[in-house]
């Protein structure tokens, strides 16, 4: 019964993802480019940088990279709370 | 011989190259505004030269190398570098890039547009970002896999 219901399950979500692939644009033409096309226009002249995905990670979107940094800020915090010594009084 | 690292090859091998990816990642950190590569990806590596230490001498092969306390406050460094970098800017924008083409000493040159192989002092804050990324992921990553390893020991031991 088990592996049956597992079964239909995955048959639908495969039918699905198949539906899914049958839609699919063909590689290279998205239907919305024009933030691509700005950047790659733009970019060298406007950070003066040759690297587009630095200039996006640095520059156009550098409020999302205070963010990641901020991700492994709070990960290298948690993880010195999890494993700090604990001092003798808290034993 | 009581060491509670890798063998004598492993060893041997990680002398040989743990300055070579520590190389790379500095390399990685300085041209992340002209080939693949930046702050955290470069920094990931130079952290990975720490964890394969630490993998193959144990926890006593970085004992003296790398202090703990060293390692966070260097990523505080990092952090706060990174967001008064930001901060710069803030007359326009938050994270605004001050020095990009300002033609001043600080990356402030321009790049001709089109296919070039780059200029490296160019870019204004992107390159400091970096580096202040880099500084931040590499001591961040190394503190994690360290606290990682002296607390599993520690826990062994009791």
């Amino acid at each position: 019964m088990r592996k049956v219901a597992l079964f239909v399950a995955f048959l639908f979500v495969g039918a699905f993802l198949l539906l899914g692939v049958a839609d699919m644009r063909p590689f290279g033409e998205p239907q919305i480019a024009d933030m691509d096309d700005y950047y790659i226009a733009n970019t060298q002249r406007e950070v003066a940088v040759n690297n587009v995905v630095t200039a996006v990670v640095f520059d156009y979107r550098g409020f999302d990279t205070l963010g990641e940094a901020t991700v492994l800020f709070a990960a290298v915090v948690g993880i010195l709370a999890l494993f700090r010594k604990p001092r003798e009084d808290e034993r | 011989m009581k060491n509670n690292g890798m063998s004598i090859i492993v060893r041997t091998v990680t002398r040989f190259v743990y300055g070579l990816i520590i190389l790379f990642g500095f390399y990685v950190i300085m041209h992340g505004h002209l080939s693949p590569g930046g702050g955290f990806q470069g920094g990931a590596v130079v952290a990975s030269a720490f964890a394969l230490l630490l993998v193959a001498f144990g926890s006593t092969g970085l004992k003296g190398r790398l202090n703990l306390h060293w390692l966070q406050t260097m990523e505080e460094v990092g952090a706060l570098s990174f967001l008064a970098l930001a901060f710069l800017g803030i007359g326009t924008a938050f994270f605004y890039n001050l020095f990009a083409n300002s033609g001043g000493f600080l990356f402030g040159a321009s790049v001709p547009t089109g296919s070039n192989a780059g200029v490296f002092a160019a870019g204004g804050l992107v390159p400091l970002m970096n580096w202040a990324v880099g500084l931040k992921v590499m001591t961040g990553i190394a503190a994690i896999v360290i606290i990682m390893l002296v607390g599993s020991r520690k826990e062994e031991t009791e």
